[in-house]
């Protein structure tokens, strides 16, 4: 197999609120040897937003994106769950509806662009565990993170739709039991932990609007994995991250007790099983706790 | 040609409640043989005919309309009469748990107390108004054209798995949930309605609204019909824009506020998104998180925020593309 090289659409929490995931990201693409490319000419994808106040808008603004990584001739890959959702959806709407496709088009030809549908768009989750593999990452774990129990949170922005999600990556993710990440904490080394709200949502996107709610939301899914006894959580999505790391204040006073633990993002703990550094993994912009160290 | 019919054995864990006589629900375990031409409703039938006539249990049309056997199989909405039993193990292997759709509603085990959903219903006008005369000089005629802008709305079967999927149901009362928003756009959609301002304002008040939606995808997950309630709220949401309904202002800013910073630097500024939809005075309330995530270098400075290479292209994309103003 040749070297894996990818479009890396960053997102912009990773340049701004999330710095340790970009950094995490690029550690560990170096440790598996994938070459990730940064379309830096992408735009923020509107994080299921945008769409609501202008959604042409927002559908020209992605497929531009897309378009960067098509001249590229490279699969995208996402770092973000609402990145994910918001660019598939536009490529699949864009790949069903061809009068609406030359409507986009139409604007994107003004700056020289078509869209044409060529690239595929993958999570890095599944990036690294379909196209890579589980079992190669598995061999290459030097640091087994055999002491803790791991909860995994999906994020409901790689999991549902499920029928557009699987479009996205080989092997279907069911959004009642999903696996994929179940799978990588074992291939870790870890313990993963079963609770209810590991598919539920966390609420991120009305944090501003409606903050009790979002508030309710993030305590319950912490409360849940601290019930099951879980020593950290995982999420690939960095909104869920900031959600459940920056807002355990507002999580704990909604359920009434308090549900602090330390969050990774999916590439922090592939990387401290793969040997990288607390420092190359940036850990020291997690907000909550110290994050225990395997070794 | 016929195909042949297989048997599984499967073990199901059904919900047991009766609200008058029980102070928990409990579960009832049956080990059966099932083929692959029954669906769920069929084991609900042979649970109540062969094992316990006491079982409850809503169905009436049997043909996927009527919506009334809406129940959850594993944490999953399904009707009852549609959804094939060896589909489902292939989804969940050879153990189902069939649940209510809303546990905590439970009256009688897979009945609940539905009128939650009715009242979200009443509330946003689900009926035509339009003052058509009552002795039309014509036809009052929709075009095809126009009713598919309903996106068949209107062909929701009101069988409540969306709304009883909806987190936000789950922790706020007010909230009138993906049914009953889907309903609202079957009607503001509707070219001859003539209600439009007034439906918009319940359907964007702050607490009810379709701005707390957290836009999690369960309903669109959970609907039996393919109706995808997520994406009418997205319609509402546009409609709200057009029609000029603004109930909610920080949502409203928080969804322009993207436009606005794409225009200036291609990325989301998030501290100048958070400042612009809370206003100078609410954005204060952020200050206490903000400093902690500040001092864990998670804060951009304004004039440090990166920006996109070929911004002049985004600039001018936005300016041609634009379709909505605020
Ligand atoms: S889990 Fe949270 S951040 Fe992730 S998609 Fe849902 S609301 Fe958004
Ligand atoms: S997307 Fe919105 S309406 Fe649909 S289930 Fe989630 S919160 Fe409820
Ligand atoms: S939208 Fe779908 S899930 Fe919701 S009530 Fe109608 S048919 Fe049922
Ligand atoms: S019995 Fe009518 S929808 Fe199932």
């Amino acid at each position: 197999m040749g070297k894996l090289q990818y479009a890396l659409f960053t997102g912009c929490t990773a340049k701004e609120s999330t710095p340790e995931q970009l950094k995490s990201t690029y550690a560990v693409a170096e440790k598996l040897g994938i070459e990730l490319i940064e379309l830096s000419e992408a735009s923020c994808c509107g994080a299921s937003h945008l769409q609501d106040y202008d959604d042409f808008l927002s559908l020209v603004l992605n497929a531009r994106n897309i378009c960067y990584a098509e001249s590229r001739n490279m699969t995208m890959v996402t770092i973000c769950n609402t990145c994910q959702l918001n660019t598939a959806m536009t490529k699949h709407r864009l790949d069903n509806d061809p009068e609406l496709k030359a409507r986009v088009n139409e604007k994107l030809a003004e700056v020289g662009l078509e869209y044409k549908g060529t690239s595929q768009i993958t999570h890095f989750l599944y990036a690294i565990i379909d196209d890579f593999g589980l079992d190669k990452i598995k061999e290459m774990v030097v640091t087994p993170l055999s002491k803790f129990n791991i909860a995994p949170f999906y994020g409901c922005h790689n999991i549902r739709p499920s029928e557009l999600q699987n479009e996205s990556h080989k092997n279907p993710e069911n959004p009642y039991v999903p696996t994929s990440l179940d799978d990588l904490i074992i291939a870790c080394g870890g313990v993963n932990v079963d609770y209810e709200e590991k598919n539920k949502c966390c609420g991120f996107h009305v944090e501003l609007q409606a903050p009790k709610t979002a508030a309710i939301l993030t305590g319950n899914a912490l409360k849940g994995a601290i019930d099951q006894n879980a020593d950290l959580m995982v999420t690939p999505c960095p909104l869920c991250h900031l959600k459940l790391d920056t807002q355990y204040g507002h999580a704990s006073h909604a359920v009434g007790r308090d549900v602090k633990m330390p969050i990774l993002h999916m590439q922090q703990m592939v990387g401290l099983a793969l040997g990288c550094t607390p420092d190359e993994l940036g850990l020291e912009h997690n907000l909550y706790g110290k994050v225990p160290f395997p070794a | 040609m016929s195909e042949t019919i297989t048997t599984k054995k499967v073990t199901f864990k059904v919900f047991r409640f009766n609200a008058e006589t029980d102070y928990l629900p409990y579960y009832n375990e049956y080990k059966m043989d099932v083929t692959s031409e029954e669906v769920v409703l069929d084991i609900l039938n042979r649970i109540k005919w062969d094992h316990d006539g006491s079982f409850s249990y809503r169905r009436s049309c049997r043909h996927g309309i009527c919506g009334a056997c809406a129940v959850t199989v594993n944490g999953r909405a399904t009707l009852a009469c549609k959804e094939n039993l060896h589909g489902l193990m292939d989804l969940f292997g050879d153990e189902l748990t069939i649940e209510p759709q809303s546990v905590k509603r439970a009256v009688k085990d897979m009945i609940i107390d539905k009128s939650d959903f009715w009242e979200k219903h009443d509330q946003i006008q689900p009926y035509l108004i339009s003052h058509i005369e009552e002795h039309p000089e014509m036809e009052c005629a929709v075009s095809p054209e126009e009713s598919e802008q309903l996106l068949e709305a209107d062909l929701c079967i009101q069988c409540g798995a969306c709304h009883y999927a909806c987190p936000v149901v789950e922790v706020n009362e007010d909230y009138i949930g993906p049914a009953a928003f889907v309903k609202a756009y079957r009607f503001e959609a509707d070219v001859r309605d003539e209600a439009h301002v007034a439906r918009l304002e319940t359907v964007s008040a702050p607490s009810q609204g379709v701005w707390d939606c957290v836009k999690c995808f369960e309903c669109a997950e959970a609907c039996p019909k393919d109706i995808n309630p997520i994406e009418k709220i997205t319609k509402l949401h546009n409609m709200l824009f057009e029609e000029r309904v603004f109930k909610n202002p920080v949502a409203e800013r928080h969804a322009v506020g993207f436009q606005h910073s794409i225009a200036r630097h291609g990325l989301l500024d998030e501290g100048e998104l958070v400042r612009y939809s809370e206003g100078n005075i609410g954005v204060l309330k952020h200050v206490p998180v903000a400093i902690k995530m500040y001092k864990k270098g998670k804060i951009v400075l304004p004039w440090n925020m990166p920006k996109s290479d070929k911004l002049d292209e985004i600039k001018k994309l936005i300016e041609s593309s634009s379709t909505s103003n605020y």
